[in-house]
């Protein structure tokens, strides 16, 4: 019962967020709301496991958590450096 | 040589609480595995003392549990002026000067302030961090310089 | 015992729950992108730790509490990093925080007149 209203929630918030990302204005914007929208994917991962009574699908949010992280950094790189290429070379890549 | 043993310990401590079989083959493959990728760090010597920072002991578990209260406080902050921006919403913008010497020192203090919701480092250039808040309750949480000297402690550079 | 964890779990997620829903609608109702940050970096640290501590009173003594663990840890360390980029992305990109315009200057420029 907790679970499913618990998923709802979570799922009222990612639509919020979702609207937030269609509105923009800028793309950082868009950035954060995809971010935000990738956590509440690994909540809603774990209390979906917990209500269909599989626990073993934590597995499945642990590595969402970190595919997430790498991926909001990802797009942030490209639309730092518009490429990503390496760029060991550049010495603002240090920052 | 000694932190690459470490490193697999702390490796084969992470597989066997994640693995939940423990067949002699599946055991074996973490094994495997888990000296594996020890070997491929010693060789590729990004071991140092920055990415095993078990030096820190139990100083760093005692400033988890502070942060934690201090999470719970900023929590509720920033859930009150979502809710009630006029009254609350006062964004601010300024620069502190971290105490830390070391990167580490300085990096934990930096994540601690964006980990703390109401605060976000915007950026951290050698000792200036300049961060952004939304209420005046934050600013002053970070400008009172009370985080800065538990992290100055934790990496015992007082 | 049972059901002291059971009204444990029900607090704790109701108030995870609350707090998701305040989150989204900071990022649709806060003014500027700095603003909205700090809105996602609410869900990212409380909401996820009451939701999977509520779910670890159920789970008891055993490797899914373990994970759950896990799981705060991995979101607590990597989303300061993902913020503090995204922060700094936007700043360096010239996005400049909007800062005046709130209560206080109001009530300045009342004053004045």
């Amino acid at each position: 019962m907790i679970y499913a209203i618990t998923a709802i929630a979570i799922l009222v918030s990612i639509a919020l967020a979702l609207t937030r990302a269609i509105l923009g204005p800028t793309s950082y914007d868009r950035i954060l709301a995809a971010n935000a929208i990738g956590t509440k994917t690994v909540l809603l991962i774990g209390v979906m496991g917990f209500l269909a009574g599989r626990p073993d699908f934590l597995d499945l949010a642990l590595v969402y958590a970190l595919v997430n992280f790498i991926g909001t950094l990802a797009v942030l790189k490209y639309f730092k450096f518009g490429t990503l290429r390496g760029t060991l070379s550049k010495p603002a890549d240090n920052s | 040589m000694l932190k690459t043993i470490s490193l697999f310990l702390v490796l084969m401590a992470v597989w066997l609480l994640l693995s939940g079989h423990y067949t002699p083959l599946i055991t074996g493959f973490g094994i495997a595995s888990c000296l594996l990728s020890a070997l491929i760090a010693y060789r590729m010597d990004v071991i140092d003392h920055e990415s095993h920072p078990i030096y820190l002991g139990p100083r760093i578990i005692s400033y988890w549990g502070w942060l934690v209260v201090e999470i719970f406080k900023a929590n509720i902050d920033v859930a009150k002026c979502v809710l009630f921006p006029s009254r609350y919403l006062r964004p601010s913008m300024f620069t502190v000067t971290a105490s830390q010497k070391s990167d580490l020192g300085r990096v934990i203090y930096a994540n601690s302030i964006t980990l703390t919701p109401g605060t976000v480092t915007v950026d951290l250039d050698d000792d200036q961090v300049m961060v952004h808040a939304l209420t005046e309750g934050s600013a002053d949480g970070v400008k009172n310089g009370d985080m800065d000297q538990r992290v100055t402690k934790v990496m015992k550079e007082t | 015992m049972d059901l002291i964890l059971d009204i444990g779990t029900w607090v704790l997620l109701l108030a995870g729950s609350l707090l998701l829903l305040i989150t989204g609608f900071g990022l649709l109702r806060l003014p500027d992108l700095y603003t909205r940050i700090h809105a996602g970096g609410m869900a990212d640290t409380l909401a996820t730790f009451l939701i999977f501590v509520g779910l670890s009173f159920q789970s008891g003594f055993s490797l899914v509490s373990v994970k759950l663990l896990l799981v705060i840890v991995f979101v607590f360390f990597t989303s300061p990093t993902a913020s503090y980029a995204l922060a700094q992305g936007s700043f360096v990109a010239g996005l400049k925080p909007k800062l005046d315009g709130f209560g206080q200057s109001e009530q300045k420029e009342k004053d004045d007149a």
